[in-house]
């Protein structure tokens, strides 16, 4: 709890500062009617920056174990693969990668005859759950290759098939390697998700930006918005804990 | 003369540029039991796994039951259908309980029922002795039982052929005979193996023929009663005499 309060006692200093003539808290203050108005408005971007965040770290998840499988295939030319999908996304900065797929893909469907449309909300999925599948197969790949060679094979020796393998004796086993760091690459992303505050997604940076052009303090809004992800992230923190703590259990077991 | 369960014919394995096995040639007829041994790094580890297809060979062929193991999923498949094997190291399934390491190969692969593979897997458990162990996780159980649940995962899919590797060299000395005990069973019960070992009192019990390996090449080969009687090579002379001092 103490480690909460140090993190938070900035925040208070700073708002201790609202006597002084320079600031101007009042713009986010609950206490009055257009504080609260403009405090609503900030948090309401809440469920967007969640929901972007969610929606794209399942993709995540799912594309990840699609992309490290190659990696772990004893032919070379799968292995190939692999590593230059991880090393091309791995290299890529996020932002430019949001402009490509928001303004460039469209091109690219409609040169292809097709008519997908890519709105802010899938642009900003798109690009997140690119960007981090990189990460997220090199997750799966080290917790598969930690379980040893033998399971494999004694699995291959009573007739299972690869699909099998993976499914009944090796991802159950990696798993609990897998699931922390997996949960921590959430974190990333929902910081990674202001940038679709730039292609216009209404999530909690946008907000905030849209605010300080309007109200013009973009001290006092800003410091609100960095709490805002600050609660975010330490929720998960939390969360990745209590998982962590539950995997070392099991593995005592 | 019946069809061979297992036929070797000039099989030659390259690790790179390692050549490890060297002109392999080997008949085991079906019932037949035979025993491997030889110095560490002779190769009697990756001919066993030749044969199921964890490693593969680079000449020669390999015949199970008259299919020839090439690489067609489908005669590999074939043949891990008929071929069990049991590792120096177990390999147990840690996340399952024993009865589900039993019971997992006969439901996904072979299509049973769970009630049909629960009881096929309470018979083989029965037979190695330990049918009170099945709730239990295999790190709560000694090697040796651990070792024989292995065994019994094996005869869950009815091989007609059981290859063993070192299957005791992970044991302590006293839980030895427990799984050699099994394993004497099996083969007076008629069932075709395949054995590594260097427990040569074993070898003398059970084996119908002996081969000894040094160097990736088959050095020594023949019935028992002249490989231990009368072994020809020097060697194998060595060999036989380092081993059976201790
Ligand atoms: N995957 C591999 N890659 C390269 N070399 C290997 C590999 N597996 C085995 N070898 C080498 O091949 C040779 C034969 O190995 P193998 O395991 O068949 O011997 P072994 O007779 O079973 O020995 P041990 O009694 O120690 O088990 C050894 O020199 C070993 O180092
Ligand atoms: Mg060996």
């Amino acid at each position: 709890m103490k480690k909460y309060l140090i993190i938070f006692a900035p925040l208070v200093l700073l708002a201790g500062c609202s006597s002084s003539s320079t600031w101007g808290w009042y713009v986010i203050n609950p206490m009055t009617p257009s504080g609260w108005i403009n405090v609503k408005f900030l948090i309401s971007g809440m469920w967007a920056t969640i929901l972007i965040s969610v929606i794209a770290a399942v993709i995540s998840i799912g594309l990840g174990l699609i992309v490290a499988l190659p990696g772990l295939a004893a032919s070379r030319g799968w292995r190939v693969l692999n590593r230059v999908y991880v090393e091309l996304i791995r290299s890529i900065p996020l932002l430019p990668m949001l402009f490509w797929v928001f303004y460039g893909l469209p091109i690219i469907f409609r040169e292809m005859g097709v008519n997908i449309p890519i709105d802010p909300f899938w642009g900003a999925i798109i690009t997140l759950a690119i960007s981090d599948s990189a990460f997220t197969a090199e997750i799966y790949r080290a917790g598969i290759q930690s379980i040893a060679k033998g399971q494999t094979e004694a699995a291959q020796t009573i007739g299972l098939n690869y699909i099998q393998t993976m499914r009944y004796v090796i991802l159950p086993q990696a798993i609990r390697r897998i699931l922390p760091p997996l949960a921590n690459q959430f974190i990333y992303i929902v910081k990674m998700s202001a940038f679709a505050s730039v292609i216009g997604m209404q999530e909690l940076t946008r907000r905030a930006n849209e605010l300080v052009v309007t109200e013009y303090r973009p001290l006092e809004i800003y410091s609100l918005l960095i709490l805002e992800y600050l609660v975010l992230v330490l929720i998960i923190s939390a969360g990745v804990r209590w998982l962590e703590r539950r995997m070392g259990s099991d593995e005592r077991s | 003369m019946t069809q061979a369960a297992i036929e070797l014919h000039n099989v030659n394995k390259w690790f790179d540029t390692f050549h490890v096995l060297k002109d392999i040639n080997l008949s085991i007829q079906p019932g037949e039991k035979v025993v491997i041994c030889g110095p560490s790094g002779s190769g009697k580890s990756t001919v066993v796994r030749c044969i199921n297809r964890l490693e593969e060979h680079q000449k020669g062929t390999i015949r199970v039951d008259g299919v020839e193991l090439n690489d067609d999923p489908q005669s590999v498949a074939a043949i891990r259908s008929e071929v069990g094997m049991v590792f120096q190291q177990f390999n147990l399934f840690p996340h399952l309980t024993v009865l589900e390491n039993l019971t997992l190969g006969p439901i996904k692969a072979r299509g049973l029922s769970k009630d049909e593979a629960r009881a096929k897997a309470m018979h083989y458990l029965e037979r190695v002795h330990i049918p009170e162990q099945a709730d239990k996780r295999p790190a709560q159980l000694s090697g040796g039982q651990q070792q024989r649940v292995a065994i019994a995962r094996s005869l869950c899919m009815e091989p007609k052929v059981l290859l063993f590797d070192e299957p005791t060299s992970a044991l302590d000395p006293e839980m030895i005979s427990e799984v050699l005990d099994v394993m004497v069973e099996l083969a007076q019960e008629g069932m075709t193996m395949v054995v590594v070992t260097h427990e040569m009192g074993f070898a003398r019990k059970v084996a119908d023929q002996m081969v000894f390996m040094d160097a990736g090449e088959i050095v020594e080969q023949g019935s028992p009663e002249a490989f231990f009687g009368a072994p020809r090579s020097p060697r194998c002379q060595k060999f036989l005499s380092q081993i059976l001092q201790h």
